[in-house]
């Protein structure tokens, strides 16, 4: 019985919307039935650039929310950064435009079947799929505060609707812009205690992701967070965005980020070796 | 209305259904794709270059996109010759997928090594024996730069498994003289030749300023290089045309794995076109089948080479 990528599906989806907030692109995609499995942390992946695009491998992104809407459909909410060359062309599509994307990939954020104190922390748009998971986690009757951080205000990403499915909602960015001038990790330990938190969840940049693994090293959280690494086809075949994780001999393998994560353990990721070899059998 | 076309096609004493395989390191061992297509549909599943022993590879990053191409560099990650034997290739074998195994090593008797653990695995069709890897440590390791170590890695091959498996050597295009190295390697042992792995590159990232691989070079990738395939297995073609060729490089339509035909080879894999298109290997056999009835053939065999005929006036 197989099971890499066992839910994934290769379809023509169309654009239902696509609106700039900030610095973002939040794009709505029709893609039906496959809502029913997509779960938050779970990616899509597209094609970029049109038929003669020189731009030859698809572009993942995580996928913010589903939902299934009697009168729509299944639709599937991304929030994209316009930075490269397939991201902008991606934001550049209008309504109405046919995208060829395979979803839903990856693995999910693991979701207690006890109600919980969890914290939500998300750096830029990171944030995007942990306001699905914070509906997911409320549902569940979980207590749900939120961290979100951005070098400036204009990339934080906390829309109206996604700030009810959380009790709290702290902002920072680096130049003070908005919220509290800082980064999310300042007082970390201090939330963690007083709101005796019992997982993280995060998505974000690497260091970020690196940043609370260490500072939850020496408390009982849970860390499960969704990693970025540079992807060729998303699907597992091509190998090149690993990351060293610990096994549990204590030896280490070089995962696939695609569909051993993105969510991993934080506490599993070997960070410090993150971009270099282990030593055993180079 | 058109004919049905003969899609089958040989590899020495191999027989194959189509003459669309993956490419070995595109497909790893064939799992990750099956949830889009049935393995057994399409040619071969060339699986992932295995070394003896496990392997983590180079570091990362490990990508770079280029114009209609990509960089890679991967370093043979791997799960080592034991494990693959013990689970992967049974696994290909209950799909009912055709398996050629490519086998990498890092000395002349590694190779060996490898080829004598296949003796005991069933249900092999053939072997891809890599020698062109880009992306190792040390370039002298190229096997396939050096015309003497290409025929000494090739007859080691030979004499522990010629006659029970045909031999596939693969082959870089980083070469001055690509039809001296092939004819040296077919007169070494092997049955067929894999044409062509990929190009050495770099990409210098502009804000570190240093190169961007972790490896710093890697291997290019793409339709970018589907020339260099061309002209290489035409070359080869001309020079050896009773040899067989598993052609490669760039392949990512019906049309593209015609004109390697067209150019000398028997079979196509098809390699980073997977990675942007899952279903790849299945459309580009369909849009082959179409356009070789288009044109008349009635099996792939006639189309083998078509680009060399002489025209009789």
């Amino acid at each position: 019985m197989n099971t890499i990528n066992k839910s994934a599906v290769q379809q023509v989806a169309t654009i239902f919307s696509n609106k700039r907030v900030g610095a973002y692109h939040q794009i709505l995609i029709n893609v039906g039935e496959i809502v029913k499995s997509c779960r938050p942390g779970n990616f899509v992946a597209i094609s970029v650039g049109g038929d003669s695009s020189r731009m030859i491998l698809r572009r993942a992104f995580a996928i913010s929310r589903v939902s299934d809407n009697s009168q729509y459909g299944g639709t599937m909410e991304l929030i994209v950064a316009p930075h490269g060359s397939g991201s902008k062309w991606l934001c550049a599509q209008p309504e109405g435009s046919e995208l060829d994307i395979v979803s839903p990939l990856g693995t999910s954020f693991g979701i207690p079947i006890e109600p919980i104190n969890a914290l939500l922390v998300g750096g830029g748009y990171g944030s995007a799929p942990l306001f699905g998971l914070a509906d997911v986690l409320k549902s569940r009757g979980c207590k749900v505060d939120m961290l979100l951080g951005a070098s400036i205000g204009s990339k934080i990403y906390a829309p109206m609707e996604g700030k009810r499915s959380v009790n709290s909602l702290k902002i920072y960015t680096e130049d003070g812009s908005m919220g509290e001038k800082g980064r999310v990790t300042e007082s970390l330990l201090e939330i963690i205690s007083n709101r005796s938190i019992d997982v993280i969840y995060s998505c974000g940049p690497m260091g970020m992701l690196r940043a609370i693994t260490e500072i939850v090293a020496e408390t009982e959280v849970i860390h499960q967070c969704a990693v970025e690494e540079a992807m060729a086809c998303g699907i597992g075949i091509c190998m090149t965005c690993v990351l060293p994780v610990r096994n549990e001999d204590g030896s280490t393998s070089m995962l696939r980020s695609c569909i051993d994560g993105p969510v991993m353990d934080g506490s599993h990721v070997q960070w410090d070796l993150v971009g270099r070899i282990p030593e055993a059998h180079q | 209305m058109t004919l049905p076309v003969d899609m089958s096609t040989t590899l020495g004493s191999a027989w194959f259904p189509t003459p669309i395989f993956t490419a070995s390191g595109c497909a790893s061992s064939g799992k990750e794709l099956a949830q889009f297509f049935a393995l057994k549909d399409v040619g071969a599943i060339v699986t992932k270059s295995v070394m003896t022993k496990p392997r983590h590879g180079r570091p990362t990053p490990r990508m770079a996109e280029t114009p209609s191409g990509m960089l890679n560099s991967i370093g043979l990650q791997g799960p080592g010759i034991d494990a693959f034997l013990a689970h992967d290739v049974p696994w290909l074998i209950e799909q009912k997928a055709r398996v050629i195994v490519s086998i990498a090593g890092e000395t002349i008797e590694e190779y060996s090594t490898l080829a004598r653990k296949l003796r005991s695995a069933s249900g092999i069709s053939a072997v891809e024996v890599n020698i062109s890897c880009p992306n190792v440590e040390n370039r002298g390791l190229v096997f396939a730069c050096d015309p003497d170590a290409s025929r000494r890695v090739i007859d080691g091959v030979r004499k522990t498994i010629g006659g029970e498996l045909p031999i596939i050597a693969k082959l870089s295009p980083d070469v001055t003289n690509l039809p001296e190295i092939a004819k040296g390697v077919v007169d070494a042992g092997a049955d067929a030749l894999a044409l062509i792995n990929t190009v050495l590159g770099m990409v210098i990232n502009l804000e570190t300023m240093k190169p961007h691989l972790g490896g710093k070079t890697g291997g290019l990738s793409g339709p970018a290089i589907r020339p260099i395939a061309v002209r290489a297995i035409y070359q080869v073609h001309a020079a050896l045309p009773h040899i067989p060729i598993l052609g490669m490089g760039g392949v990512a339509s019906g049309r593209d794995a015609l004109e390697l035909i067209f150019a000398g080879a028997s079979g196509i894999s098809v390699g980073t076109a997977s990675f942007g298109n899952p279903t790849a290997l299945i459309t580009i056999q369909n849009e082959l089948r179409d356009l070789l009835a288009a044109r008349g053939f009635a099996t792939v065999q006639q189309a083998i080479g078509y680009a060399h005929r002489e025209e009789t006036q």
